[in-house]
């Protein structure tokens, strides 16, 4: 394909024109590659997604803290923690990635660029998944070396685990995509904190009273926390309560993010 | 046949809330070309190459970016362009080689990244992450990122703004080299060197619209500002000089045996001059020819005062 571009030294005709987007696949394939280093390099990433998930799951799972019902709190906590895993990655993380780089103006050079806004979004999409694949593995590892016995149908699972993301996705974006990135920042930690305490994480929701319950119950969070823990804890079938909540988080968030988004 | 323009916009108005940015812009970049495009800071300058890059949509006027509409057909036109931002565009965490390896990733027939790292002196830094570089090592990635693809056309917004000499040399002869080689390029810039030095052609804008056009010299040549001086015996003839001068033109003996003349300062007034002398036994001593800058030019045209 390129035939002048090996030569050391600008020979006359270096930058004769020559223009063309490479490959659609080619494309998203390199970017989901780009955006997946970026995160993975962060630490504060890191720190959200891979270590608060895996110290919470270890800290509680070893000691009592929480009362989780009966059964072993391992099993009760592992759903929960994997909610958490997805909530981190799609949510808290994207959306402050995608804030600073709203800021940074990475967005709008890339806008410039061959690359088309919807397979970027694919391209962020794929990394996202990349992502919490690296972290369920992990997390697995680590409950099953603490006595985890899981049930249920994978497939519940992995529907579960793709509607939250769409879920999370949706929220997280529509947050990146219209606050400034500090607000970004500041208020995605903070839905990651009260999150974590009451969206059925480690603290099971009928500790909450009656009235504040049904309302948590209707949190994205707390029904993939529910439905995961239905499946893997208690090996229902399909949760379709859980899912339909998610369904329709994930059709509001993301069509709120696709009308309102700002690219810079 | 007429040869479309790289760049054709025609009454281009666009508007930020109430603000008018751009308030009837015409703008004409023939193929193959460098266009310098001058304004103080506000005057619209970012405004106009962004619309014309597709990023924002105009309230009023035509554009066309080789031969497309920006906004319409963007899809079909990003390909064909090269961007400069004014200034970011990079992830703060991503490496200065890695960043250019992506860009040419976009690309179908790019050229090698390695290349133009070693050509812009970044090879000491390819592997520092863009928000440790400095603001010419960033400048200098931005610029390499706008010409990777092999684009037909580069709008490059301050590409020297805080370069320093060696980089901003490097920059002019990679602009030089991009235009031997058929690219059109468009920069704008607060330096009237560098408009001298590259371009072809030099839009003054002021207030969102342009208010002058044409290649450096021209701009330089118009009006009757040059000046010819030289020192001789004090008390001269004026008034005889004056005589043997076309008619616009201005003689006067500053101080005794300093003389001046304005007026279009061609050949033919300096032959007139010298032959002037000879008649009159005057040797002419540090006779000097002052010539317009761009600079004299651009305050004359915006004026002196800051702007908002
Ligand atoms: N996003 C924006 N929102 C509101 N006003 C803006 C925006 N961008 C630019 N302006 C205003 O529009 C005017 C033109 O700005 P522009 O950035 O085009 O100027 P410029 O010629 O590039 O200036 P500089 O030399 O400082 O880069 C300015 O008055 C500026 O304040
Ligand atoms: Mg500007």
């Amino acid at each position: 394909m390129s035939t002048a571009t090996t030569d050391t030294a600008f020979a006359q005709g270096a930058f004769t024109p020559r223009p063309g987007a490479a490959p659609l696949p080619r494309m998203i394939r390199a970017q989901a590659l780009l955006e997946t280093r970026m995160l993975l390099r962060n630490g504060e990433q890191l720190l959200l997604t891979v270590v608060i998930p895996a110290l919470l799951l270890v800290l509680f799972s070893a000691v009592d803290i929480v009362d989780t019902g009966a059964g072993r709190s391992v099993d009760f906590l592992t759903p929960g923690i994997l909610a958490l895993a997805v909530l981190s990655t799609a949510f808290t993380g994207q959306a402050i990635a995608t804030g600073f780089e709203r800021r940074y103006g990475v967005l709008k050079r890339l806008g410039a660029s061959p690359l088309p806004r919807w397979a970027l979004m694919t391209a962020k999409t794929c990394s996202v998944l990349v992502t919490e694949a690296l972290q369920v593995v992990l997390l697995t590892l680590i409950a099953l070396a603490l006595g985890w016995s899981p049930h249920g149908d994978p497939l519940a699972i992995v529907l579960l685990l793709l509607l939250g993301t769409a879920a999370f996705s949706g929220l997280g974006l529509l947050m990146a995509g219209t606050l400034k990135a500090e607000a970004t920042l500041a208020a995605a930690n903070l839905v990651f904190l009260l999150l974590l305490v009451g969206g059925g994480v480690i603290v099971p929701l009928d500790k909450f009273s009656g009235g504040v319950q049904d309302v948590l119950r209707l949190l994205p969070v707390s029904a993939l926390s529910d439905g995961l823990r239905d499946v893997l804890q208690h090996g229902a079938g399909m949760p379709w309560g859980d899912l339909g909540i998610l369904a329709v988080w994930a059709v509001v968030g993301l069509a709120a993010a696709g009308r309102w988004f700002r690219w810079e | 046949m007429r040869i479309e323009p790289a760049v054709e916009v025609t009454g281009l108005v666009k508007r930020y809330g109430t603000r008018t940015a751009v308030d009837g812009m015409d703008l004409t970049v023939p193929r193959g070309s460098v266009t310098a495009v001058l304004g103080p800071n506000g005057a619209g300058k970012t405004t106009t190459v962004e619309v014309c890059e597709g990023y924002r949509r105009p309230d009023g006027g035509s554009v066309r970016v080789l031969g497309l509409d920006p906004v319409t057909q963007g899809a079909e036109l990003r390909p064909r362009i090269g961007v400069m931002l004014q200034s970011g565009g990079v992830y703060p965490g991503a490496r200065a080689a890695e960043m250019l390896r992506h860009a040419a990733t976009l690309y179908a027939d790019p050229v090698a990244p390695e290349l133009l790292i070693g050509r812009l002196g970044l090879e000491a830094c390819g592997r520092t992450p863009y928000r440790r570089l400095s603001g010419g090592q960033q400048q200098r990635l931005a610029l390499a990122m706008a010409v990777v693809g092999r684009p037909e056309l580069v709008f490059l917004d301050e590409p020297t703004a805080g370069l320093d000499p060696q980089a901003r040399h490097a920059t002019w002869d990679l602009v030089r080299e991009l235009r031997a080689d058929g690219v059109t390029v468009v920069l704008t810039t607060h330096y009237m060197d560098e408009a001298e030095q590259l371009a072809d052609n030099v839009v003054i804008i002021d207030r969102g619209r342009a208010i002058a056009e044409g290649t450096p010299e021209e701009l330089c040549r118009g009006g009757a500002e040059n000046t010819l001086r030289f020192t001789g015996r004090p008390g001269l003839d004026v008034a005889s000089l004056l005589n043997a001068l076309p008619a616009d033109a201005l003689a006067a003996e500053l101080t005794p045996g300093n003389y001046r003349i304005e007026g279009k300062i061609d050949p033919q007034l300096l032959a007139t001059v010298t032959s002037w002398c000879a008649q009159h036994g005057v040797l002419p001593d540090r006779l000097s020819v002052e010539r317009r800058t761009l600079e004299d030019v651009f305050l004359e045209l915006t004026g002196k005062e800051l702007r908002a």
